[in-house]
């Protein structure tokens, strides 16, 4: 029997159909990379334990209404850019100790009487009416998350001379040695501690 | 002039292929309320682990019929009450040290009433899915 040529496939074509599913691809591509900002809730709380009694100067109270109003310490209206500025004098302010009676050696702030004790007492607490926009609502978290950030990017660069968004990603890298690694956590951590962020929210109220 | 050889070019136009190919994200859910325009923010972390994370829609309804704010889970539109079972079927399906990790990720438009956003994070407590993320774009610092 006559051996039979095999004849050859017509490749030619080819490229036109990689372009084809190329451009399928193309189209129908996300590159949205998801990020926001992140936030961890307080626990259920048993609903027999009275809250803790804290000092009205060691609270920073921020008041949203439905109208987009900012009202801080029920006193005074603010922008959302002017926040950062008023949290951060709060925060920084230093002006009583800590609960084990430390002074706060890092705050340059007034150390007013009147202001909060230690960033480890203060408090931000955010008020705000059921019928808040949620744009309104996330504009003043990021302003007092960016409160927290500046004051943190401060004592990275004093005491480690490095950024702290450096110093987390440093953290975050997988190639440490053991001990670098432990070493970068612990001071992660103390940053951390230096400024704890601790912002509370009330129950929305229903008025108008 | 001679013409310029054009047999490798199938075999670019492949290399580009599989790098898109691998690259794509299918979007999982398809969005049944109006798209939700997103905040902005300068503050933001990225969220990493895609497979730890469950997002809950917050939006207007595509015809309006629905007064309100709109609750989108999975592909289904629905309610506050939802989220518990919701939440729960996403811990059964990750591994026991996972648990901890898991995030939800709150992706609501800008003109949701913050009481409907309180509501759903009330409901998360309460099964102590503690770590959240509200979804936002991200802008540069001014």
């Amino acid at each position: 029997m006559a051996k039979r040529a095999v004849p050859e496939i017509n490749a030619g074509s080819m490229a036109d159909i990689a372009f084809l599913l190329l451009i399928f691809f193309l189209v129908t591509t996300t590159m949205d990379i998801d990020s926001g900002i992140s936030r961890k809730l307080p626990e259920k709380q048993d609903p027999n334990v009275e809250p803790p009694i804290l000092k009205e100067k060691n609270v920073f109270v921020v008041n949203l209404n439905r109208n987009g109003d900012i009202l801080v310490e029920n006193e005074t209206f603010m922008k959302v850019n002017e926040l950062k500025d008023a949290a951060i004098e709060f925060l920084d302010n230093g002006g009583g100790t800590d609960k084990d009676g430390n002074k706060c050696d890092y705050c340059k702030g007034k150390k007013s009487i009147k202001s909060s004790d230690h960033p480890k007492k203060a408090i931000i607490s955010i008020e705000s009416a059921r019928g808040t926009k949620y744009g309104t609502y996330i504009a003043v978290q990021n302003e007092l998350v960016a409160a927290y950030n500046v004051l943190r990017e401060r004592s990275s660069n004093e005491l480690y001379g490095i950024t702290f968004d450096e110093l987390l990603k440093r953290a975050k890298d997988e190639n440490n040695s053991v001990a670098k690694a432990a070493d970068l956590k612990i001071k992660v951590k103390r940053i951390k501690e230096m400024f704890p962020m601790i912002i509370s929210e009330a129950e929305p109220v229903k008025f108008n | 002039m001679p013409a310029v050889n054009t047999a490798s070019l199938p075999d670019i136009v492949f290399m580009l292929l599989f790098f898109f190919m691998v690259t794509t994200v299918m979007r999982e859910t398809e969005l049944k309320i109006k798209p939700p325009k997103l905040p902005e923010a300068t503050e933001v972390k990225k969220l990493e682990k895609k497979n730890l994370v469950s997002f809950v829609y917050v939006g207007k309804s595509i015809d309006g019929k629905i007064k309100g704010d709109v609750i989108q889970l999975n592909d289904k539109i629905s309610t506050v009450k939802d989220i518990r079972s919701f939440i729960l079927a996403k811990r059964a399906e990750v591994s026991q040290s996972d648990i901890n990790k898991l995030t939800t990720s709150i992706k609501a438009d800008i003109t949701t009433e913050v009481g409907t956003i309180y509501d759903i994070k009330s409901e998360l407590r309460e099964i102590n899915a503690l770590k959240i993320n509200y979804s936002t774009v991200q802008v540069a610092k001014k």
